[in-house]
């Protein structure tokens, strides 16, 4: 890692697609912009034709530590988010132990500092070990060191509608936030993929839109009533879009993420039975990716979230049915939504910025992330090369986990490099 | 074709085909040596992880009067128990020289898995509730020879269709083969998107019995009664159970089928199950020559399915 006094000039760098103009990190911040900024001794970097982006801040991360190292761990993954652009991800609860306790949140915090590619900021589980059934101590994981904000059984929905009722009133007294991940269980039992034609056509039970919005609806009337903030993890289909726009309307305090690959894919590639395509919520149908889209590009949907899930080769290669769920997704998430948003002409830069940094650092209450590229603020900074095309090979991520749907796919665009507060993590698109 | 993994693989005259050859292959069942040189030096893997001793026994019933070595591999007591990945087995079979796999599996897609990962052919012998492409193709069979064609009959498909690969398969095949299917059950045991299907749907058999030339009922698992998709056995057989007074409203030449094993008194009365217009018996003696047929077809290769008598 570099020394944090070493002087960067990035030269000819697009601002938010603005001009060309040159930015000088000095100390950890953003110490000047504009055309023609030197500085002596500065380290220069050409950075002509690249994007300036305010460092990625992802709200939906799976880092497996403690409990699957074998997957992933917290200075595996953190590289892998310096790689995608990232300088804060929020590390999701379902851990094993859970990450239910300050001693786990705090220990997953401390692992993320040493490894010190990017914050690490960990979401404390909901209920006690996932129950579903006790409030997990809330209150101890936002007083410790971690400060904890936003609370999560992801992976499991808090299904019961009174202990949901009370943990959204608990945390109102932190400005915590709840983040739903939207099962009714009863209706997806032995779910595998979307209910639909396609599942009917391949004999595997369906995962039905209904289970996510019935959830979705009730969480935003009881968000309503008792005035606490929500957010709704990974939406994924168009009836959930118009839960969650209406909830809106109404002035119901509800945030929502969508992940790239729900941006992108359809239930029409389950069709090889490749589990790599196996997720949760399961990939839905070209008018939910439409609808998600539009809904990203509308404000709907707040942010984009990578829900990275790593799986080690074993957990994928193998029947359907007997396969783990989910697909990594830090270092493919800004090209995906260059492709899906970007060159789609459905948000700007300054658009992509806004739902991929400030909005989930805003979200998780999280300090010094997700600030405008302006004098005086910290320089997390990511760089961002829009104008190469690469294909996607797992072994040339940095993920411990090579489960990517993207595998052979062509995607737009390369993290150059990414700078938090001031020191790069990533330099020419290698770990620094 | 190269694998058969599921029913809509099949065009028409490969259909035909199939089931033309299963005809020809019959034959040698009525012979006293009941065994063709056809397949020899060829191996051939039954792969089950599910137990079905009957589907067993008329795959590898096939593979032998056609002189192929025949491996049963059992996942129960085996490798696969303690945790060996099908991808593993697959490279096991690999390595031992296998020309076909007829895969047994309770996971939808296993078979397609399979064919990525082995160079022989792949035969479907049921995956989860996704298909079971034998068993259509001996159906067809038995309705071609009992009804004398397929075009234009009409087929009744009556129980638990969302779970049946039975009926995944039949939908399929009968529809490439010109045949007219209603699939008749009560809506919580019908796939959500079955109005996509090529084929037409009743909640009401007692409308649809008079118009059938065909009545194929389903097998009803016993956990499906515990499970809401209908009150009780009794309703459901009132509403959907096969019985005389039902048998009496069928065409008088119209045919009963049932895929075994069956749940006489709730699916099928035993008077119906065991009349001359049950194909019960006739439905397991196809199978061989069909799948006789399919392993020739996929297996065999240039010389005539009868191939040159020996002994
Ligand atoms: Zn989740």
């Amino acid at each position: 890692m570099s020394d944090t006094d070493t002087t960067y000039l990035l030269r000819g760098v697009r601002v938010l697609g603005a001009d060309p103009a040159d930015v000088l990190i000095r100390d950890g911040v953003i110490a000047g912009i504009g055309p023609g900024v030197s500085a002596d001794g500065a380290e220069v970097v050409d950075a002509a034709g690249l994007i300036a982006l305010p460092g990625l801040v992802d709200l939906h991360t799976h880092l497996r530590e403690p409990g699957r190292e074998d997957a992933e761990t917290v200075a595996s993954g953190s590289r892998a988010a310096a790689v995608g652009g990232y300088t804060a991800v929020h590390a999701m609860a379902n851990t094993d132990p859970v990450a239910d306790t300050a001693g786990v949140v705090e220990q997953v915090w401390r692992l993320g500092r040493d490894a010190g590619h990017c914050d690490i900021q960990p979401v404390g589980a909901v209920t006690r070990n996932l129950d579903g059934a006790h409030l997990a101590e809330l209150g101890a994981m936002a007083d410790s060191i971690a400060g904890v904000r936003v609370f999560s059984d992801d992976g499991k929905c808090v299904s019961d509608a009174l202990l949901m009722r009370r943990a959204l009133e608990y945390v109102k007294a932190f400005g915590g936030v709840i983040a739903q991940h939207a099962q009714e269980p009863r209706l997806t039992e032995n779910a595998q993929m979307n209910e639909g034609a396609v599942s009917d056509r391949l004999g595997l039970a369906g995962w039905p839109a209904v289970a996510e919005e019935a959830v979705i609806a009730r969480d935003c009337m009881l968000a309503e009533h008792v005035g606490s903030r929500l957010h709704i993890c990974h939406v994924s289909t168009k009836g959930s879009v118009q839960i969650i726009r209406w909830a809106k309307s109404r002035g119901c305090d509800v945030t929502a993420e969508v992940t790239p690959h729900h941006l992108l894919l359809t239930d029409e590639l389950v069709e090889s039975y490749d589990p790599i395509y196996k997720v949760n919520p399961p990939l839905r149908t070209a008018e939910d990716v439409e609808a998600l889209r539009g809904a990203l590009a509308d404000g709907t949907i707040d942010c984009v979230a990578t829900d990275h899930a790593p799986h080690p080769i074993e957990s994928k290669e193998t029947e359907w049915s007997n396969a783990a769920m989910g697909m990594v997704g830090l270092e493919t998430a800004l090209p995906v939504v260059q492709r899906t948003m970007i060159d789609t002409g459905l948000l700007d830069w300054a658009g992509v910025a806004e739902r991929m940094s400030a909005t989930p650092a805003r979200i998780g209450r999280l300090a010094g992330h997700g600030r405008p590229l302006r004098v005086g603020e910290p320089a997390n900074v990511t760089l961002y090369d829009a104008d190469v095309r690469r294909e996607v090979d797992p072994v040339n991520m940095t993920s411990k986990s090579g489960n990517t749907p993207y595998r052979g796919m062509t995607l737009p665009g390369r993290v150059v490099a990414t700078f938090l507060r001031g020191v790069p993590t990533v330099l020419d698109g290698k770990i620094q | 074709m190269r694998h058969l993994l599921s029913a809509g693989d099949l065009s028409r005259d490969e259909a035909v085909l199939v089931l033309d050859t299963a005809k020809e292959l019959a034959q040698v069942g009525d012979r006293s040596v009941k065994k063709l040189p056809t397949l020899r030096g060829r191996t051939v893997v039954n792969l089950f992880y599910e137990d079905s001793t009957r589907t067993r026994i008329s795959f590898e019933a096939a593979a032998k009067r056609m002189s192929a070595d025949v491996l049963n591999f059992s996942a129960k007591g085996s490798s696969v128990s303690k945790g060996e990945s099908l991808k593993d087995t697959a490279l096991t079979l690999q390595a031992m020289g296998a020309d076909g796999v007829v895969i047994r599996h309770g996971s939808s897609g296993a078979a397609r898995r399979l064919a990525n990962w082995v160079e022989g052919a792949v035969l479907n012998a049921g995956d989860g509730t996704h298909e079971h492409p034998t068993q259509a193709l001996l159906d067809a069979y038995t309705m071609r020879e009992r009804m004398g064609r397929l075009e234009g009959l009409r087929v009744a498909v009556v129980g638990d269709v969302l779970h049946s690969r039975v009926a995944r398969s039949n939908v399929l095949l009968l529809h490439t083969l010109g045949a007219e299917v209603t699939l008749v059950a009560p809506p919580t045991l019908l796939p959500v998107s079955v109005g996509t299907w090529p084929c037409a749907v009743s909640y009401d058999l007692d409308e649809v019995l008079p118009k059938s030339d065909v009545v194929m009922m389903l097998r009803v698992q016993a956990e499906r009664m515990n499970d809401a998709f209908f009150p009780t056995a009794r309703e459901y057989s009132r509403r959907y159970g096969l019985d005389r007074d039902r048998f009496a409203r069928m065409p008088d030449d119209a045919i009963v089928m049932h895929p075994g094993p069956m749940i006489r008194g709730m699916e099928i009365s035993a008077e119906v199950a065991d009349s001359p217009r049950s194909t019960i018996t006739e439905q397991v003696a196809n199978g061989v020559s069909v799948r006789m047929a399919v392993l020739y077809l996929l297996l065999g290769g240039s010389e005539s399915a009868i191939g040159n008598q020996e002994g």
